[in-house]
C-alpha cells in the first residue's frame, strides 16, 4: 500500500479494497518500524490519525467522499494543529500545545485526511540539513550517515521512506526544494500568496510558502488542490482562483519554451550533478521542448541579499517568544530583562540565535539602510532577471542543489557553507515565484534534483513540465534501499 | 566586516538574546562571517532602484472595522507559564 500513488489509494478506498482505518493503520505500522532510525517525526498522532479515518470511512458510507478523504498524509511541525504538540523543531515550543488549527491543517482535515504525525524540522525553519532541530537531526533514508536537507528533512525523509502517501513542507530559501532534491522527491514552492500562512509559524514573512512534498507531481497536483487558495485570514493572501491542478498535467510539451541561465551551470556545481542535469534537460528536447540559453545577471547577489532580509525578518518575527505568554521561560527569572535574555538564550539554538543577531544588526539605526533597505532594493533587480526571462522562456530548468546529501555533520561548524547549499533556490523565493524540484537521477548512489521554476501562479504548467517527464523516465519511483 | 565582542554583546542585548561569555568569541566570528559574505552587496550600484516589499507589488487588504474574534482567553492561555486571574504574570517590573 505505501507504494501506491495517491490517485491509487484513492481508487482503492472508493471501490473499497481497504478503508481509511486500514490504509492508515498501515502507514502508522511503516512509522513505528522505520522512524526511530530516520527520526522523521517530532509527534505521531495516532489516536487522531484512526479517528479521523474511521470518520473519514463514515463519510465515505455516507455518499460524501472527495477525493482525498480517507488518505493520510503529514504535517511538517511549523503548522499550528490544534490539541496537538506544535514544536517547530525548537525547545522554545517544545510545551506548546497549538490552540488553533493552521489553515493548511483546517484545509486537509475537511478534506478528510487523517494526520499521522508532525515532521521533524531545522529549528523555526531555519537550516539546510535538518541538523538544528531539538529534536535531533533526520537522517537521509539513502544513507542514514547523510542528512536529508531542510528545512522540510523531515517530510522529504518520510515521503522518501514510504511512511506517508505525501507530507506538507515550508519553503523560505529553499527548504521544500533542497531536501526534495536530496531525498529524491518531488516538491514544490507555489507562488508567494497562492497558499496561506495563517497558523504557519513565521520565519520570514516575505518569503514563507507552504507547499506539497510528494513521489510525483500527479501526487502534487493533488494535494495543491486541498492546500491553496484565498484565505482572508492571510493579509498576504492572493485572491486567485484556484484551478485544478490535476487538469493539465498530460498536456502536450511541444514547443515548450525551456530557460537554461548560465549563471546556474557554472562553478560550483558538482560536476556528476550537472551530467545528471544536462540529461534531464536533453530529455525534455526528446519530448518537443526548445532550449533557451538566458541570464539571470544578478543571480550571485541571491545569498547575500536572502542573508538579510531573511534574518532581519525573523529577528522581528520571533520576538514574540519572550517567555511571558507561551513557549519555553526559564527557571527563576531575577527580573524582566532576565526572563527575556534567559528565555531566549536557553529556549534558541545557535543558529536561530545567529540569524537573530545578524537581523538586528541589519536592522539597527545607522545600519537599516546599508543592509535591508540595499537589499530589498537588489532584490527587485533579481525578480527584474526573471521578469525579462519570462517574456522569452515558458519555464526556467536548472539544477535545484549545487550537490547530493553531504554527511551529517560536515558543513555544522560553517554556516556561510551551509547557506551556499540554496544557491539556486534562493531567488526563487526573492521574486516569490512558484519552483519545483522533481527527481532526475543519481551520482555517488545519492538522488540528484532537477529545478524547474514557473512565472507566477503557472503552478499547473510547473506540475505538467514534471509530470511528462515523470511519464518518460522512472527516477520518481525508486524507493531507497529498505523502503521500497 | 569585523565584529568584535563589544558589538556581539550590544546586538544581543538588542534582541534581548542571553549569550555566554564564553560563546562571545564564536559568535563574533560566525557573525563577522555572515557579514562578509553580505558585503557583496555593497559592490552593486543600486541607485533609483525601488525597494522590494512584496513580489507582485500587493497592497495591505483592508477590511470592515467590527468585532470577528470571540473571547477565547482561558483556551489561549492554556499554554501560558504563569497566570493569575486571567492575566499573565512576570516578575516585578514597577517597583
Amino acid at each position: 500500500m505505501h507504494n501506491k500513488s495517491i490517485a491509487e489509494l484513492s481508487r482503492g478506498l472508493a471501490s473499497g479494497e481497504f478503508s481509511s482505518v486500514e490504509l492508515t493503520r498501515a502507514f502508522l505500522q511503516r512509522i513505528e518500524q522505520h522512524n526511530a532510525g530516520l527520526n522523521t517525526l517530532v509527534t505521531v498522532s495516532a489516536d487522531q490519525a484512526l479517528a479521523a479515518a474511521e470518520a473519514a470511512d463514515k463519510t465515505r458510507q455516507a455518499g460524501n467522499a472527495g477525493t482525498l478523504t480517507g488518505v493520510p498524509l503529514i504535517h511538517k511541525d511549523i503548522f499550528c494543529t490544534e490539541g496537538v504538540k506544535t514544536s517547530c523543531g525548537s525547545k522554545m515550543l517544545d510545551n506548546f500545545i497549538a490552540p488553533y488549527d493552521a489553515t493548511v491543517v483546517s484545509k486537509c482535515k475537511a478534506a478528510g485526511m487523517p494526520m499521522l504525525g508532525k515532521a521533524n524540522m531545522d529549528e523555526f525553519a531555519m537550516g539546510s540539513s535538518n541538523e538544528t532541530s531539538f529534536y535531533g537531526p533526520v537522517k537521509n533514508p539513502w544513507d542514514s550517515e547523510s542528512v536529508p536537507g531542510g528545512s522540510s528533512g523531515g517530510s522529504a525523509a518520510a515521503v522518501a521512506a514510504r511512511l506517508t502517501p505525501m507530507a506538507t513542507g515550508t519553503d523560505t530559501g529553499g527548504s521544500i526544494r533542497q531536501p526534495a532534491a536530496l531525498c529524491g522527491i518531488t516538491g514544490l514552492k507555489p507562488t508567494y500568496g497562492r497558499v496561506s500562512r495563517y497558523g504557519m509559524i513565521a520565519f520570514a514573512s516575505s518569503l514563507d510558502q507552504a507547499g506539497p512534498m510528494t513521489r510525483s507531481a500527479e501526487d502534487a497536483a493533488y494535494l495543491l488542490n486541498v492546500m491553496a487558495g484565498f484565505d482572508e485570514r492571510d493579509s498576504t493572501s492572493m485572491e486567485r482562483e484556484v484551478p485544478d491542478y490535476t487538469a493539465r498535467l498530460n498536456d502536450d510539451l511541444k514547443g515548450l519554451k525551456i530557460g537554461l541561465p548560465k549563471e546556474y551551470f557554472g562553478e560550483g556545481l558538482d560536476a556528476g550533478v550537472a551530467e545528471v542535469v544536462d540529461a534531464a534537460i536533453k530529455q525534455y528536447q526528446s519530448m518537443g521542448a526548445e532550449l533557451v540559453e538566458i541570464s539571470l545577471p544578478n543571480s550571485n547577489l541571491s545569498v547575500p541579499t536572502y542573508y538579510v532580509v531573511a534574518p532581519a525578518e525573523c529577528s522581528s518575527n520571533l520576538s514574540r517568544f519572550d517567555g511571558v505568554r507561551f513557549g519555553y521561560r526559564c527557571d527563576e527569572p531575577k527580573d524582566l530583562e532576565d526572563l527575556y535574555k534567559r528565555s531566549r538564550g536557553e529556549g534558541f539554538g545557535a543558529e536561530v540565535k545567529r540569524r537573530i543577531m545578524i537581523g538586528t544588526y541589519a536592522l539597527s539605526a545607522g545600519y537599516y539602510d546599508a543592509y535591508y533597505l540595499k537589499a530589498q532594493q537588489l532584490r527587485q533587480l533579481i525578480s527584474d532577471d526573471f521578469k525579462q526571462a519570462f517574456a522569452k522562456v515558458d519555464v526556467i530548468m536548472g539544477p535545484t542543489a549545487p550537490d547530493v546529501a553531504f554527511k551529517l555533520g560536515a558543513k555544522s561548524s560553517d554556516p556561510v557553507s551551509m547557506y551556499l547549499s540554496d544557491i539556486y533556490t534562493i531567488a526563487t523565493n526573492l521574486a516569490g515565484l512558484p519552483g519545483m524540484s522533481i527527481p532526475a537521477g543519481f551520482v555517488r548512489g545519492m538522488p540528484v534534483g532537477l529545478q524547474i521554476i514557473g512565472n507566477y501562479f503557472d503552478e499547473s504548467r510547473l506540475l505538467n513540465v514534471a509530470h511528462r517527464y515523470q511519464l518518460e523516465t522512472d527516477w520518481h519511483l525508486r524507493a531507497p534501499d529498505g523502503f521500497l | 566586516m569585523s565584529l568584535d565582542q563589544h558589538d556581539v554583546e550590544k546586538i544581543a542585548h538588542l534582541a534581548r538574546l542571553g549569550i555566554d561569555n564564553a560563546d562571545v568569541p564564536e559568535y563574533a566570528h560566525n557573525l563577522s562571517a555572515i557579514l562578509d559574505l553580505v558585503e557583496q552587496m555593497a559592490a552593486v550600484d543600486t541607485t533609483g532602484v525601488t525597494p522590494m516589499a512584496h513580489p507582485l507589488d500587493a497592497r495591505q487588504r483592508l477590511r470592515e472595522d467590527v468585532v470577528t474574534e470571540t473571547n477565547q482567553r482561558d483556551k489561549l492561555q492554556a499554554n501560558a507559564p504563569q497566570v493569575e486571574g486571567g492575566l499573565f504574570l512576570v516578575p516585578q517590573v514597577i517597583e
